[in-house]
C-alpha cells in the first residue's frame, strides 16, 4: 500500500527534479508507444526529439516556435502566481494577430520606420484588452475568469474567421480566406540569412529577464505573489486585489497579443485563418513545466517548440498523425503533476509490518 | 466517586491506555502515555497547548492510530480502526472544532454520523428532541446548522452521541466556546451523564473548571503524563506546575491604567458580513484610549469578524465618521491607507492572513512591514528587509533555524510571538489584535502578554477581542461584550465580574449610545 | 413563423441540449463532491472516438455506447489517480486531462475522420409524439435523449432524498469533519468522480453515434467547457441544470432559427453565439456574490488528504 506523508517544508530540490523526471518518464512512455506502433522507440525518439533541430535552419526553426510560446507562458506565469486561471493566452493570441493585421492592412502603403511598432503595439493592446475584459468581467461580476477565457477563446477564433472571411479578405485573393501580403514595413526583419528566424525570438527573451526581475525585486510582483498564495493576507495587508487581477491579465494578454502579432508580422505576413497551432494552449503547460519561473519557462518553451517539431517531421516521416504532438504535450502535463507530489509529500510504502521509505 | 476506586488496578477500568505512542514528523506527540478511567468517572486530560491532548483522543476515537501501546476497553484488548468503529463500541466524541455541516440540518448530520443506524429520519428527529430534553439541552431537530449558535451547535454535538448507547463521552475542550452560564448547564448535564454511568474524558487546559467538574485527572506535558491526582485535593499551583514546569514563567497580574485621550471611535457602526451565514454589526458605539488596553469578550460568530474587518479596514463602513482615528475620520480608508496613520492589526489567523504559510519570515516581514522603509521607488530593499526581520527575531525571541525559513514550519507560540513583534515594532498607535494568545503554549502566551503591556505603557491604545473570558481579565484595563452583532457597554476591569461580563456575552445589557459630536471633541483635548 | 418551424426548433433544442444535460449532471454529482474536474472536455472527446470506433467496427451501437462511457470512466480515474490520490491541483489535473484527451483521441481517432455510420434513430412514441409543438420535442427523440430524462430524475432524487446524496453533499463541504465522524472521504469522492466520467463518456459518445454522427477532431467544440458554466449557471441544482442545458441548446442552433426567420447574418457570427451566451449567464449568475458563495459546494476544488 503506498502513503503520503506531508513533508513539513515544501523540498525545493524536488521541485527542480520534478520536471526532469517528468520528461525522462514522457520519453520512456514514448519510446514503449511508438514500438506499439511497430516503429524502432530509439529510432522514433531520435526523430522526433533530435532531427529537428541537427542543422542551423531546424535551431532556427526552434526558436521560431519558441518564440510565441514563450511570450505567452511568460504572461501566464505572472498570471498564475496571482492565482488568476488565465486559460485565455489563445484567444489573446488571436486577438493580438487579427489587431495587428488590421493595422498592417490599413498601412500597407506606408514606407516608415514606425509601421512595424506601431502593428506590434497594436497586437499588444488587442491581446491586452481581450485579456482585461476577462479581468473586469471577474472583478465586477465575480465571473470564474477559468471559463470566461475560455469562452473568450472561442469567440477570439470566430472573430478572426469573421474579419479573415470579410473585411480583411484579400480582394484580389480569388476568394480564399487570407488577407493581402503585409507590406515590408510591417514585417519583423530577419536575423539569420536562408532562415525564418525573425527577432521574436529577443522579444520573448527580453520577457524572460523583464519579468524576473518584476517578480523576484519589485514590491508590485511581491504583491502579486502574496495575493496568489494567501489572498486573506493581501486583503489584511491592503493590496489592492483588483488592480492586480487587472494588471496581471493586462501583461499576459500583452504578452499573448505580442505573440500573435509576432506570428502574423514574421513567419506568416499576412492573416490566415489558422495563425496558432495551440501555442496559448501549450504555454499553460509550460508555465507549469518551468515553474512558473522564467528560466525554466526559457526552456521549457525550446523543449515545447522541439515537440511541435518533432511532430511535424514524424507525421512525414514515420506516419504517424500529427496528433501525436498533444498526446505528448499532454503526457509531460500529467507525468509533472505525479512527480510534484514528491514536493510536499514522501511517499512511503507499506508492506504488512514494514514501512519503506523513499525520496 | 472515591480515592480506592480510581487507584485500585484490580478492577475493569472502562478504558485503559498502555504506553500509547504516536510521532508525527518532527514531534513526538505521545510518548508512552498510561490512562485509566471507570465507569461514570469524570476525568480530565489536562495540559497546555501542544501537550498531546488532541492526538490522544483522535486515537481513542479511532481518528489516527497509535505507532506503539496498547488500548483496553471494558478489560479486552481493543483495535480501534476509526471513528465507526468506536461509536459502535460505544464512545463518542465532541471536537473542538465542530464536524458538523453548515448547509445540512440537525437531522441529517445526526443521521450521516450514525450511518446504517441511523434508520428512518422522522423518528431519529423524535429520538433527538427526546434526548435533547432529558439531558436538557433543547434542540429543534429540523433547524439548519448555520442557523444555530456556538453553544447550540455543541449541543448537537452532544445529542450526537447520545442518541446512541454511549459509554464514554470525550470532550475536547468543550467550555472554550461557551459564555460562563452556558458552561454551568454543560456541567449539570455531563453530572447527570456520569450519574447515569456514562464515563467522561474532559479535555482541558482550565484548571479552574476541571477542579469544579472531574473526579480524577492526568496531566500531560510535552506528549508525556506527568502525573495523576484528584483535583478538588491537589492546589492549584501544583497541578499548574505539572502542566508547565517549574520554570516556565506565567502571567499573574498586572497594573491596570486610565489610558488618556480617546484614539479609536467607533460611532454607531452598522454593517452587514461577507459571510452568507455571518453576524451583522447593529450600532456599535465605543473608544479605545491611549494607552489602555480594551477587551471584548464574545462567544465566536457574533459579530466578531465583522468588527475586526471594519476595524483593519479590509471592510468598508458606509460613511467615514462611523470609525476615527482621534479626529481623523477614516471609515472610508483602506487597510493600508489606516496603516499609515498608526494602525497595526494582529489577526486571528496566523497562518494564512497574518503570515503567507510558504513565504519566508523575511518576506513575511513586508507583508505589512512595507511601510518602514523597505521599499523604494517600487523595488524591494532586502538588506533593509532582512535586518528588520532578524530585528523581530531577536527581540520577540522567535526560536527560528534562520530568517529564510517558511512560516507553517513554526509552532504556533513562535509565528505568533513574530506576529505580534512585527506589528509592535511598526510603533503602532493603535493595535487590534483578535485571540492573540488562541492555541499557544504558556510560555508564548505569557511574553505576548507582556508584549502587549509594555506597548500600552508606552501609550498606544490597544483593542483585543477575545473568547477567552479569564485572558481578557488579566490584561484589559476595560471590558466589555459583544452578542449577536451588539455590543455591551463597556466597564473598567476592577468594577465588573466574569458573571457580569458573562451576562454581556448572551445578550443581557442596555446598547450604549453614540458619544455627541460635542463630547469627543471635549475627551480629545 | 409556422407550427411546424417552431416544433423542430424545440426538437433540436432538447437534442442539442442533451450532450450539454448529461456532462452537467456528471459534473454537478462530481462537485457536490468537492471536486472539480476540468477535464470534461477530454473525457468526452474520448469518449466520442471510442464508441465510434467500436461501432464502426462492430455495427453494434450499444457496444459504442457501452465502451464510450467506460472510456470516460477511465480518464476519470486517471484524473481522479493524481488530483485524489497524489493530492495534486485539481485545476491543473483537469486542464491536464483535456489537453490529453484533445490529443489521445485525435491520434486514436485520426484514421476515422469522415468515415459514415449509422447512427442512433430516434423512437417516436405512439400518440404521445403527435402533440402539438411539444409532441416530437419529447417523445419524438432517441433513446439517448429519453435516458437523459431518467438520468436527470435520478440525480434530482439522489439529493434531494438519498443518503448517499447526503454523503456527497458533507464530503464536498467539509471533508475533515466528514473523516472526523467516519464517512469514507475518499471513496465518495472517487465514486462521484467515475460518475462524472461515465456521464461525460456517455455524452461524447451521444455525438459521435447519434448526433452529427461522425467522428472529426475535437468535435466537443467546447461543449465540456460549457458544461462546467452551465453548473455555476444552475447554482449547483438538478433542476436548473436542465433548463440550462436547454438554452443553451437553443442558443447554438440559433443559425437554424435566423435561417427559419430568413436573417441573413454571418454564420461565423452565430457560431460565436453559445460561447457568448456563456459568458453572460455567467456574469448574470455570479453577480450576486452572496448567492453564489451559499451555493457552492464550500470545500469546492480545494485538496483534501486523509493523513493518518
Amino acid at each position: 500500500m503506498i502513503k503520503l506523508e506531508p513533508r513539513g517544508e515544501a523540498s525545493r530540490t524536488m521541485s527542480y527534479y520534478s520536471p526532469l523526471l517528468a520528461g525522462f518518464l514522457t520519453l520512456i512512455t514514448g519510446g514503449i508507444f511508438f514500438s506499439f506502433l511497430g516503429h524502432e522507440p530509439l529510432h522514433a525518439l531520435s526523430v522526433f526529439l533530435i532531427s529537428p533541430v541537427s542543422d542551423v535552419y531546424g535551431i532556427a526553426e526552434l526558436c521560431v516556435k519558441a518564440a510565441p510560446i514563450m511570450l505567452c507562458a511568460i504572461g501566464l506565469s505572472v498570471a498564475f502566481k496571482a492565482q488568476v486561471w488565465n486559460i485565455g493566452a489563445e484567444g489573446q493570441l488571436l486577438m493580438g494577430g487579427l489587431s495587428a493585421s488590421a493595422v498592417a492592412l490599413q498601412l500597407i502603403e506606408i514606407d516608415a520606420v514606425w509601421v512595424l511598432p506601431l502593428v506590434l503595439l497594436s497586437g499588444m493592446l488587442g491581446g491586452g484588452l481581450w485579456g482585461l475584459l476577462a479581468a473586469w468581467l471577474r472583478n465586477r461580476f465575480n465571473a470564474n475568469e477559468i471559463l470566461t477565457t475560455i469562452m473568450f477563446n472561442y469567440i477570439a477564433l470566430y472573430f478572426l474567421l469573421y474579419f479573415v472571411h470579410g473585411s480583411l479578405k484579400d480582394p484580389q485573393g480569388y476568394g480564399f480566406p487570407e488577407s493581402a501580403l503585409f507590406g515590408d514595413s510591417a514585417v519583423l526583419p530577419i536575423l539569420i540569412e536562408d532562415t525564418r528566424l525573425h527577432i521574436g525570438i529577443l522579444f520573448a527573451t527580453f520577457a524572460v529577464v523583464a519579468s524576473w526581475v518584476f517578480i523576484s525585486r519589485s514590491f508590485l510582483g511581491f504583491q502579486i505573489k502574496v495575493l496568489g498564495l494567501d489572498s486573506n493576507a493581501a486583503k489584511l495587508s491592503g493590496f489592492k486585489h483588483k488592480r492586480l487581477v487587472v494588471l496581471v491579465m493586462i501583461i499576459s494578454g500583452a504578452l499573448a497579443g505580442l505573440a500573435g502579432a509576432g506570428e502574423v508580422t514574421g513567419p506568416i505576413g499576412q492573416l490566415i485563418p489558422s495563425i496558432s497551432p495551440g501555442y496559448g494552449y501549450a504555454a499553460i503547460i509550460v508555465a507549469f513545466l518551468g515553474r512558473l519561473h522564467p528560466l525554466g519557462i526559457f526552456f521549457a518553451s525550446l523543449l515545447m517548440a522541439l515537440i511541435y517539431m518533432g511532430g511535424e517531421l514524424a507525421q512525414i516521416e514515420l506516419n504517424v498523425p500529427l496528433a501525436v504532438t498533444s498526446l505528448f504535450q499532454g503526457m509531460l502535463l500529467f507525468y509533472l503533476l505525479a512527480c510534484d507530489v514528491f514536493i510536499n509529500f514522501k511517499i512511503k510504502f507499506l508492506t504488512s509490518n514494514t514501512a519503506t521509505e523513499i525520496v | 466517586m472515591d480515592r480506592q476506586t480510581v487507584e485500585s488496578s484490580s478492577a475493569i477500568f472502562q478504558l485503559e491506555l498502555k504506553g500509547v505512542t504516536k510521532q508525527y514528523p518532527g514531534c513526538l506527540a505521545n510518548d508512552k502515555v498510561d490512562l485509566s478511567i471507570s465507569a461514570g468517572e469524570i476525568h480530565a486530560l489536562l495540559g497546555e497547548n501542544g501537550a498531546g491532548k488532541s492526538t490522544l483522543m483522535k486515537m481513542i476515537y479511532g481518528v489516527t492510530r497509535p505507532d506503539a501501546g496498547e488500548i483496553f476497553w471494558q478489560g479486552k484488548l481493543a483495535a480501534i480502526k476509526d471513528p465507526s468503529t468506536a461509536r459502535k463500541m460505544g464512545i463518542g466524541m465532541v471536537f473542538q472544532h465542530f464536524s458538523l455541516f453548515e448547509t445540512l440540518t440537525v437531522t441529517e448530520n445526526i443521521a450521516l454520523a450514525l450511518g446504517d443506524d441511523a434508520g428512518d429520519l422522522k423518528q431519529l428527529a423524535e429520538r433527538i428532541s427526546i434526548v435533547s430534553k432529558q439531558y436538557g439541552m433543547e434542540l429543534n431537530p429540523h433547524r439548519y446548522i448555520h442557523s444555530l449558535s456556538v453553544g447550540e451547535r455543541q449541543r448537537v454535538e452532544i445529542v450526537r452521541c447520545l442518541v446512541q448507547e454511549i459509554q464514554l463521552l470525550i470532550l475536547d475542550e468543550p467550555t472554550s466556546v461557551l459564555t460562563p452560564q452556558e458552561v454551568d448547564r454543560l456541567f449539570v448535564t455531563l453530572r447527570q451523564l456520569s450519574a447515569d454511568g456514562c464515563s467522561i474524558l474532559f479535555i482541558s487546559h482550565k484548571l479552574k473548571e476541571v477542579q469544579a467538574l472531574c473526579h480524577s485527572a492526568t496531566i500531560l506535558r510535552a506528549g508525556k503524563v506527568t502525573g495523576d491526582c484528584i483535583p478538588a485535593e491537589a492546589g492549584a499551583t501544583k497541578m499548574a506546575q505539572m502542566m508547565v514546569g517549574d520554570d516556565t514563567p506565567i502571567s499573574s497580574n498586572y497594573p491596570k491604567s486610565a489610558g488618556t485621550a480617546p484614539f479609536l471611535i467607533v460611532k454607531d457602526l452598522n454593517q452587514t458580513s461577507e459571510d452568507p451565514f455571518g453576524a451583522r454589526l447593529k450600532g456599535i458605539n465605543f473608544s479605545v484610549r491611549s494607552g489602555e488596553i480594551l477587551g471584548i469578550a464574545g462567544v465566536a460568530g457574533n459579530g466578531q469578524e465583522e468588527l475586526l474587518g471594519a476595524l483593519s479596514g479590509e471592510h468598508l463602513a458606509s460613511s467615514a465618521e462611523q470609525v476615527s482615528f482621534q479626529t481623523k475620520q477614516v471609515g472610508l480608508l483602506g487597510p493600508r491607507k489606516r496603516r499609515e496613520l498608526g494602525l497595526a492589526f494582529v489577526p486571528e489567523e496566523r497562518l494564512g492572513r497574518g503570515a503567507v504559510p510558504e513565504m519566508s519570515f523575511e518576506d513575511n516581514t513586508l507583508l505589512t512591514g512595507f511601510l518602514q522603509g523597505l521599499v523604494s521607488k517600487g523595488f524591494i530593499n532586502q538588506t533593509k528587509t532582512e535586518q528588520y526581520a532578524k530585528k523581530i527575531i531577536t527581540d520577540y525571541n522567535v526560536k527560528t533555524p534562520s530568517h529564510k525559513t517558511a512560516a507553517q514550519s513554526l509552532s504556533g507560540g513562535n509565528l505568533q510571538k513574530f506576529i505580534i513583534g512585527r506589528e509592535i515594532l511598526q510603533n503602532p498607535k493603535l493595535l487590534v489584535a483578535a485571540h492573540p494568545t488562541w492555541g499557544v503554549d504558556i510560555g508564548a502566551a505569557t511574553a505576548i502578554h507582556k508584549a502587549l503591556i509594555e506597548l500600552r505603557d508606552r501609550g498606544a491604545a490597544i483593542l483585543v477581542v477575545s473568547e477567552d473570558i479569564d485572558e481578557l481579565f488579566l490584561i484589559s484595563d476595560r471590558l466589555g461584550a459583544i452578542c449577536d452583532g451588539e455590543l455591551s457597554p463597556t466597564k473598567a476591569t476592577a468594577e465588573t465580574s466574569i458573571e457580569e461580563v458573562g451576562r454581556w456575552m448572551t445578550g443581557v445589557f442596555d446598547k450604549p449610545q453614540a458619544v455627541s459630536e460635542s463630547d469627543t471633541q471635549k475627551m480629545a483635548i | 413563423m409556422d407550427i411546424d418551424l417552431i416544433t423542430n426548433i424545440l426538437y433540436a433544442m432538447v437534442r442539442t441540449g442533451t450532450p450539454l444535460l448529461i456532462v452537467a449532471l456528471g459534473e454537478l454529482v462530481c462537485e457536490k463532491s468537492g471536486v472539480l474536474n476540468l477535464g470534461q472536455e477530454g473525457m468526452m472527446l474520448m469518449g466520442a472516438v471510442i464508441g465510434f470506433i467500436v461501432t464502426i467496427t462492430t455495427g453494434s451501437l450499444l457496444l459504442g455506447f457501452i465502451l464510450a462511457i467506460l472510456a470516460g470512466i477511465m480518464m476519470s480515474m486517471l484524473f481522479a489517480a493524481i488530483a485524489l490520490g497524489l493530492n495534486a491541483n485539481q485545476v491543473a489535473t483537469g486542464l491536464a486531462l483535456t489537453i490529453f484527451g484533445t490529443g489521445l483521441s485525435a491520434f486514436v481517432g485520426a484514421a476515422y475522420v469522415g468515415k459514415p455510420i449509422q447512427g442512433l434513430e430516434p423512437i417516436a412514441i405512439p400518440y404521445l409524439s403527435e402533440l402539438p409543438i411539444i409532441g416530437k420535442m419529447f417523445f419524438g427523440q432517441d433513446l439517448v435523449v429519453y435516458l437523459s430524462f431518467v438520468l436527470f430524475a435520478l440525480v434530482y432524487w439522489f439529493f434531494k432524498s438519498s443518503r448517499l446524496g447526503l454523503t456527497v453533499k458533507a464530503v464536498g463541504e467539509n471533508p475533515h469533519a466528514a473523516n472526523v465522524i467516519g464517512l469514507p472521504v475518499m471513496r465518495t469522492r472517487y465514486l462521484a468522480v467515475a460518475f462524472g466520467g461515465a456521464m461525460a463518456g456517455l455524452a461524447g459518445g451521444y455525438l459521435s453515434l447519434a448526433y452529427t454522427p461522425l467522428w472529426a477532431e475535437n468535435m466537443t467544440a467546447g461543449r465540456g467547457w460549457i458544461a462546467l458554466a452551465l453548473v455555476v449557471f444552475a447554482t449547483w441544482r438538478a433542476e436548473r441544470v436542465i433548463l440550462g442545458a436547454y438554452l443553451f441548446g437553443l442558443a447554438s442552433i440559433l443559425n437554424l432559427v435566423a435561417q427559419g426567420l430568413g436573417y441573413p447574418v454571418s454564420p461565423n457570427l452565430l457560431a460565436m453565439m453559445p460561447y457568448a451566451a456563456t459568458v453572460l449567464v455567467l456574469v448574470m449568475i455570479s453577480n450576486n456574490v452572496m448567492k453564489s458563495k451559499m451555493y457552492t459546494p464550500m470545500w469546492l476544488g480545494k485538496p483534501f488528504h486523509p493523513y493518518t
